[in-house]
C-alpha cells in the first residue's frame, strides 16, 4: 500500500497531464524582420514559442495591451495565452513587423 | 522656431539624399563603406542623445538605435572579412560623415525638449534618406548576393526605425 502522501502527487500529475494533453504549442518565428505565420491560430491555454532568428531584439506587443513579449537576439521565449480574441500585434522596436494571432476560447 | 526647424530638416534630408545619389554606380567595396558609415552615424547620434535626453521614450529609442546598428555593422564587418573585401572610402561616405558631424554640433547646442524634438525629427529624416538611398542606389548596384541580402535586411531595419521614430515624434508634441 502506497503511503498517503503519494496520492496528492499522483492526482496533481494526472491533472497536469490532462491539461498538457489539451494545450498545444504554437510556433511563431521572427526572421529577417518578418513574422511568420502572418496569421496564426491558437486556443486559450496554448503556449506560444516565439522564435527569434534575427541578430536583433524583437517584441510581440499586442495592440490591445493583453501581452508584451520581448525576445533577445537568437533566442526563443515562451508565453501562455490566457485570453481569447483576435489580437493584432507588432514589434515595438520595428513597428513595420506586424501579425495577427487568433485565440479561440 | 518651427519654421526654422523644418527648414533645417528639409536641408538635411535634401543633402543626405543628394550625397547618396551622386556618383552614379558605386562598387561593392564602396557600398559596404557607405552602409557601414550610415550605421556609425546613427550610433553616434544615439550616443549623443543618451547623454543629453531625460525623456524616457527618446532614451529607449536611442538605445534601440545603438543596439540594432551595432548588430548590423558587426554583421557587415564579418561579411566583408569573409568576402575579403576592403571597404573603400568615397565621396558619398565623406559627405555623409561631414553632414553628420555638422548635425551633431548643431544638436549639441540644444537642451531638454528642444533637443529631443530636433533629434527625433532628424532621425525620421535621416532614416528616410538612407531608405531611399538603399532602395534606389545601394541595393540595385550591389553585385554580391550576400551583400545585397544584408542591405535588404538593413533596409527593413531602417524602415522599422523610421516608423519607430515617427511614433516617438508624435508622442513629443
Amino acid at each position: 500500500m502506497a503511503p498517503r502522501w503519494v496520492f496528492p502527487i499522483v492526482a496533481a500529475l494526472m491533472l497536469a497531464m490532462s491539461v498538457s494533453a489539451d494545450a498545444a504549442t504554437v510556433q511563431i518565428t521572427m526572421e529577417n524582420l518578418v513574422i511568420s505565420p502572418a496569421e496564426a491560430s491558437a486556443k486559450v491555454g496554448d503556449t506560444v514559442e516565439w522564435i527569434n532568428k534575427d541578430i536583433f531584439a524583437h517584441t510581440a506587443t499586442a495592440r490591445n495591451g493583453d501581452w508584451d513579449v520581448t525576445m533577445p537576439p537568437k533566442k526563443t521565449v515562451t508565453s501562455v495565452l490566457n485570453k481569447a480574441g483576435t489580437v493584432e500585434y507588432y514589434c515595438r522596436f520595428h513597428p513595420n513587423m506586424k501579425a495577427t494571432l487568433v485565440i479561440a476560447p | 522656431m518651427f519654421v526654422r526647424l523644418s527648414a533645417a530638416i528639409a536641408a538635411v534630408s535634401l543633402l543626405s539624399s543628394a550625397a547618396l545619389a551622386q556618383g552614379a554606380k558605386p562598387t561593392d567595396p564602396q557600398i559596404a563603406h557607405i552602409a557601414y558609415t550610415a550605421g556609425v552615424i546613427d550610433i553616434a547620434a544615439a550616443k549623443q542623445a543618451l547623454k543629453k535626453t531625460s525623456n524616457k521614450d527618446v532614451k529607449a529609442f536611442a538605445e534601440d538605435m545603438v543596439r540594432d546598428h551595432e548588430a548590423v555593422n558587426k554583421q557587415a564587418l564579418d561579411l566583408v572579412k569573409k568576402l575579403n573585401v576592403k571597404p573603400e572610402d568615397n565621396d558619398t561616405s565623406k559627405t555623409l560623415s561631414k553632414n553628420a558631424a555638422d548635425k551633431l554640433a548643431e544638436l549639441g547646442k540644444l537642451k531638454g525638449a528642444a533637443f529631443d524634438k530636433a533629434y527625433v525629427a532628424n532621425e525620421v529624416a535621416y532614416h528616410k534618406a538612407v531608405d531611399s538611398a538603399l532602395e534606389t542606389t545601394l541595393i540595385p548596384n550591389a553585385n554580391n548576393a550576400e551583400l545585397k541580402s544584408l542591405l535588404q535586411t538593413g533596409l527593413k531595419i531602417f524602415q522599422g526605425h523610421e516608423q519607430h521614430a515617427e511614433h516617438v515624434a508624435a508622442g513629443l508634441k
